[in-house]
């Protein structure tokens, strides 16, 4: 089985082109890490397999079936990239995790026992159950951003798709963050994840494909910290025109571009 | 009260009391989405729909039904396609809608500015017995289905991507609200009026926010100040003959003065506190998996 399955993908909105021929694969169990600069499409990437963003070509399936059939949407949990603007109407933590009970128990089910079970331990993987009852408003960014994973967790879906999970979170939420996710693919889970700079992230990461300018960059391992890159013996060659940025994932090719394996 | 002797005052009671606990607890939605406004150019496009009616010789609330759902299911497809011009194009149909109606009752046989004011400010008074079990039936409908869809409601109005990934049928519950919006909006429109419609929705919920800390608790304190101020307002505009349903509107924002006075005059509860602080260095995550 294949967990997600991107074939010869392209997507264009209003005639610009964000994707061109993508096409990428995780299997169960896996951690892959999308990275990219800002406006490489990578965001778009995981959007348009969530079937959020349309897809203008190709074909994309998730557990082996095809998007446009798939119903079995209580095997994923997404993250977004952050909490929507706080709307006038207060809601609480409690309350915003929850929904993610959804997907497994339908609309026309009360919440159950068993579902409110999963909300608090899912706030109890991400370090929030006493918070349980304040509202999202009060919670700073790094809070928030535990919310939206405790939301997602609480469907104990079977694959995690997060969008810059760790953008704008402080040095300790990801650490904790890290761990989180560690335990989710201790259990079989498994993760695909769109980041910018992969931080405490990178020790889980199995694969890691760099989408640049709509195409796949690179995909496979990790790149090493900039400064091993020289080190004979090292596999890849990422032609860095610019000095070597600190960041792995600042990396962004200028020179000759490398096709996926 | 001897008040309450009359049966034309029981029935405007009655009538309020629907609408009071029905609109909060629809407005609630609109106001999680920023969409405080849409029951305003609704009710716009609901008079064009009284046109129809009186020109028809068929009955207001009907035909007002009828062309109000399908403005705001019409609201809706704008609303999804996300295009800037949106906004311009809810304009053209809320002016368009007013526009239509003035014209249309003015054509109508009955064309009395006394028959206008009375669908724009609303007429409790000359609600008849049918109209009350018109707004009874549509009320308890749009009560219902507002309460029984609160997890989903809820989930498509605070992240509605969200939603669309846990495989909620999005779009039907989008025209549900649509739908139940425009029924709202015509049910109110013989209590408080097709220009009043929105306070009714909106206020109550801005006024129990201010005191309330989840969205389940603003819910219910929305709908006890919505039927309050219902309440209380036909009582108050029969005794000192004010119009009832400008009456409950104002009862309704001296509820949120003084509730939003109470709020500042306060002490504060504890603030956002940074993430540091409240998240310890080593804490313990249990992931539970599915049995």
């Amino acid at each position: 089985m294949t967990v997600v399955r991107v074939s010869h993908a392209a997507v264009a909105f209003a005639g610009r082109v964000v994707l061109r021929d993508v096409s990428l694969a995780v299997e169960p169990g896996e951690v892959v890490a999308i990275l990219g600069a800002n406006g490489s499409g990578k965001s778009t990437l995981i959007r348009t397999v969530l079937g959020l963003a349309p897809l203008d070509e190709g074909e994309i399936e998730l557990f082996d079936t095809p998007l446009r059939r798939f119903r079995s949407w209580e095997r994923i949990g997404y993250v977004p990239q952050r909490m929507g603007a706080a709307s006038g109407v207060p809601s609480t933590v409690g309350e915003v995790v929850a929904s993610g009970r959804l997907a497994r128990r339908g609309i026309f089910k009360p919440p159950r026992a068993a579902d409110r079970a999963a909300v608090r331990a899912a706030l109890e993987d991400v370090a929030l159950a006493d918070r349980s009852a304040d509202p999202v408003a009060t919670l700073s960014g790094g809070q928030q951003q535990r919310v939206l994973i405790a939301r997602a967790l609480a469907g104990r879906p079977d694959l995690l798709i997060l969008d810059e999970p760790t953008a704008g979170v402080d040095a300790a939420s990801q650490e904790a963050f890290a761990a989180t996710l560690s335990t989710f693919q201790g259990r079989g889970g498994t993760i695909l994840l769109v980041a910018h700079e992969l931080g405490p992230l990178q020790p889980l990461i199995d694969r890691c494909v760099v989408v640049h300018d709509g195409r796949i960059g690179h995909a496979g391992p990790v790149p090493e910290p900039a400064g091993h890159h020289a080190e004979p013996g090292h596999e890849h060659e990422h032609p860095h025109a610019a000095p070597e940025q600190s960041g792995i994932c600042e990396w962004a090719p200028t020179g000759d571009r490398m096709t996926a394996p | 009260m001897d008040l309450f002797e009359y049966e034309f005052m029981l029935r405007a009671l009655l009538g309020a009391l629907i609408i009071g606990l029905a609109a909060p607890a629809l407005g609630i939605y609109l106001v999680q989405r920023r969409l405080s406004l849409i029951g305003d150019g609704i009710g716009h496009v609901a008079l064009t729909g009284v046109g129809v009616g009186l020109l028809l010789h068929h009955s207001p609330v009907v035909t007002a039904v009828i062309v109000s759902a399908i403005g705001a299911v019409g609201v809706e497809l704008v609303r999804q396609r996300g295009r800037t011009s949106g906004d311009l194009a809810l304009a053209l149909l809320f002016y368009g809608g007013i526009a239509g109606g003035v014209v249309l009752v003015g054509l109508s046989d009955d064309s009395s500015n006394a028959n206008l004011m009375q669908y724009l400010f609303g007429s409790l008074i000359t609600t008849s017995r049918a109209d009350v079990i018109v707004i009874a039936v549509l009320g308890a409908l749009v009560l219902v289905s507002m309460l029984a869809f609160r997890p989903a409601l809820f989930a498509i109005s605070n992240d509605e991507e969200y939603a669309r990934v846990s495989g909620l049928p999005v779009r039907t519950l989008n025209l549900l609200m649509a739908v139940t919006t425009a029924v709202t909006v015509t049910i109110a429109m013989r209590t408080v009026g097709l220009l009043l419609v929105s306070a009714l929705m909106v206020v109550p919920v801005a006024a129990a926010q201010q005191v309330t800390r989840g969205f389940r608790a603003t819910m219910t304190v929305a709908m006890v100040i919505g039927v309050c101020a219902a309440a209380a307002g036909v009582a108050v505009s029969a005794e000192i003959d004010t119009a009832p349903g400008a009456t409950i509107v104002i009862l309704a924002l001296a509820v949120f003065v003084v509730l939003a006075l109470t709020k500042a005059l306060r002490p504060r509860r504890r603030k956002g506190q940074p993430a540091v602080a409240a998240a310890p260095p080593e804490h313990r995550i249990a992931v539970r998996w599915p049995q």
